[in-house]
């Protein structure tokens, strides 16, 4: 388990390195990263898991059943969109001579 | 156990990380997501082995459940990602994400309604949920849960919208003092939840927050919407990063404070880019207050030209500058434009895409719709690369973008968009304009530049009217 002053680290650490990744991205790649962005949160699915897996009552266990669905729905079409949108992005072959990029 | 789950969860932190840096690159960004894709199968099945998982009294009910509600939602979300089309990627990017914020959401709830239950029957009689789950994890979890709803329902309304099942942008007069106090009734009952033991405050805290996600992104006007998708996106990574602390759970903290803090960055840079600031994207919208936009500028009459000339125009000129709007790619004329380029290249032609950095629906979205036509990233150039060569340009071919060429918002102060960061399409020695008819743009501004000295319109859709261009061109 992760406390107090290790989670207020972590959480601070966390932030400056989103930043930092972002800070210097071309705008030709916005909507793929927000599309991958979008992916990494799908670890949702890891907890939504364990709510389910702890969960006791029915009804604890419909709420946890919706949680995980919402959450593979997450990962899955996240990583899937993204990988699309990425699989896409190739460099000229041949035709590209001269003209300094 | 404990400990090999704890280090692939650290391992898969890791993967995000590294996999998102090297998407933020062209030349690295495939490896990216495969390494993201495999930092999350990994957290996924030692998930499976989580003692908390194995000890609970229903352990397999609950793994059968898990594993069917994987196999329902993993599979709905390939299927339609797989099908959806590359215009269509936007409002799918706000569905996924409204599914993450929903499931954060559920986690707290099923945490919330664990430590009320605990509560209710613990034997002093006043225990509390704060006082069963501690103030810390008390206060993250409600506060996750809010995120988590308001970024599922609004994320919804996007999708709604965007997609074009949901048109009105007005619910309620007073919209946004309905909302305000909306969100204190919500904060009460969440207040409610913390210093109760009750179950009833939990069931209208997130009936009122799906509510409020409702209310706050119906009036958000349609150009506005990849703001509100990129601040949900963010809002749903700190929600997860919240829950990730009620579970202990370090991947989600990790994974969900750098994407909420990742996201937030990414949202300034497209609202400045589209020239609006956050605050203005939730309190106003372009084209909403009233008619007053019409009239001046807009002297002089458009000429226009016939394809065989724009060809002929286009086959002797040194260098052609392409600026593609949203309108080509609904007229899906990417293929053809590409097709064009590459002839006028074979013709000694230097051939050059310009994009706006919000051409398209979202910042980057024209530039994944001509990767998929086959355009080479190495010809398309942002706009702060691009604007001080158009004076060597001798054709600026604009098709289907209207506002990110208009001169008004450098020269006007009156006009809605003035202050945007434009094309300079105007300083090219000629301009075509591909267009379908003659009406104002998406935001309903007049364009001066269709009036210019330099600028000719070639009327038609865009599809027929490429054809016909590369069909002038070849016959030269």
């Amino acid at each position: 388990m992760i406390e107090g002053l290790a989670a207020i680290y972590i959480f601070m650490l966390a932030g400056f390195t989103g930043y930092e990744i972002i800070s210097k991205v071309p705008v030709i790649l916005h909507t793929p990263l927000m599309s991958g962005s979008n992916f990494v949160h799908g670890i949702v699915l890891v907890g939504a898991m364990v709510a389910l897996g702890i969960a006791e009552t029915g009804t604890e266990q419909i709420i946890g059943f919706i949680a995980v669905l919402l959450g593979a729905g997450n990962a899955v079409g996240g990583y899937v969109v993204t990988e699309r949108m990425l699989e896409m992005f190739k460099p000229s072959d041949k035709q590209s001579k001269g003209e300094g990029s | 156990m404990e400990t090999l789950i704890q280090v692939s969860y650290l391992v898969a932190a890791a993967l995000f990380i590294l996999g998102l840096k090297q998407m933020s690159s062209p030349v690295t960004a495939r490896r990216g997501i495969l390494w993201a894709g495999a930092g999350m199968v990994l957290a996924t099945l030692v998930t499976f082995m989580s003692p908390q998982i194995l000890d609970s009294d229903q352990v397999s009910t609950n793994i059968l459940l898990i594993i069917v509600a994987i196999t329902l939602g993993g599979g709905y979300a390939w299927y339609s990602g797989k099908k959806v089309a590359m215009t269509d990627m936007p409002q799918m990017i706000a569905m996924y994400n409204g599914m993450g914020g929903g499931a954060a959401a559920a986690i707290a709830a099923v945490e919330l309604l664990k430590a009320s239950n605990e509560a209710a029957h613990d034997l002093s009689g006043t225990a509390t949920v704060a006082d069963i789950l501690g103030a810390d994890v008390a206060v993250l979890g409600i506060l996750g849960a809010i995120i988590g709803t308001i970024s599922f329902s609004g994320s919804i309304i996007a999708w709604a919208k965007l997609d074009g099942r949901l048109n009105r942008s007005k619910l309620l007069p007073m919209q946004h003092v309905i909302n305000a106090l909306l969100a204190l009734v919500t904060l009460g009952f969440a207040a409610a939840i913390y210093f109760t033991n009750s179950i009833d405050p939990i069931v209208i805290f997130y009936l009122l927050a799906l509510v409020l996600g409702i209310f706050i992104t119906v009036p958000v006007g349609g150009a506005d919407m990849p703001v509100i998708i990129s601040l949900f996106n963010a809002l749903t990574g700190l929600a997860v990063g919240f829950e990730g602390y009620v579970l202990g759970n370090a991947a989600m903290i990790i994974a969900g404070i750098v994407v909420g803090s990742a996201g937030s960055l990414l949202t300034q840079l497209m609202a400045k880019a589209m020239n609006r600031s956050v605050a203005n994207v939730f309190f106003a919208g372009v084209g909403t207050d009233s008619g007053a936009v019409a009239g001046d500028g807009s002297e002089g009459v458009m000429k226009e030209i016939q394809a065989q000339d724009a060809g002929i125009l286009m086959s002797f000129a040194s260098q052609v500058v392409i600026i593609p709007g949203y309108g080509m790619a609904v007229a899906q004329a990417q293929h053809k434009i590409w097709e064009l380029s590459q002839i006028l290249t074979e013709k000694g032609v230097s051939v050059k895409f310009a994009i706006h950095p919000v051409a398209g629906r979202m910042p980057g979205h024209m530039n994944v719709l001509l990767a998929e036509a086959g355009v080479p990233y190495d010809m398309i150039y942002d706009m702060e690369d691009i604007n001080a060569d158009f004076k060597n340009t001798t054709v600026a071919l604009v098709i289907g973008a209207n506002d990110v060429v208009n001169p008004s918002a450098k020269n006007d102060t009156s006009s809605p968009l003035y202050g945007m960061p434009i094309l300079d399409a105007i300083n090219a020695d000629n301009v075509i304009v591909i267009k379908r008819g003659r009406g104002a743009g998406f935001s309903g501004v007049e364009n001066p530049l269709f009036f210019a000295d330099n600028t000719k319109m070639l009327f038609g859709d865009g599809q027929k009217a490429v054809s016909e261009l590369i069909q002038a061109v070849k016959e030269l």
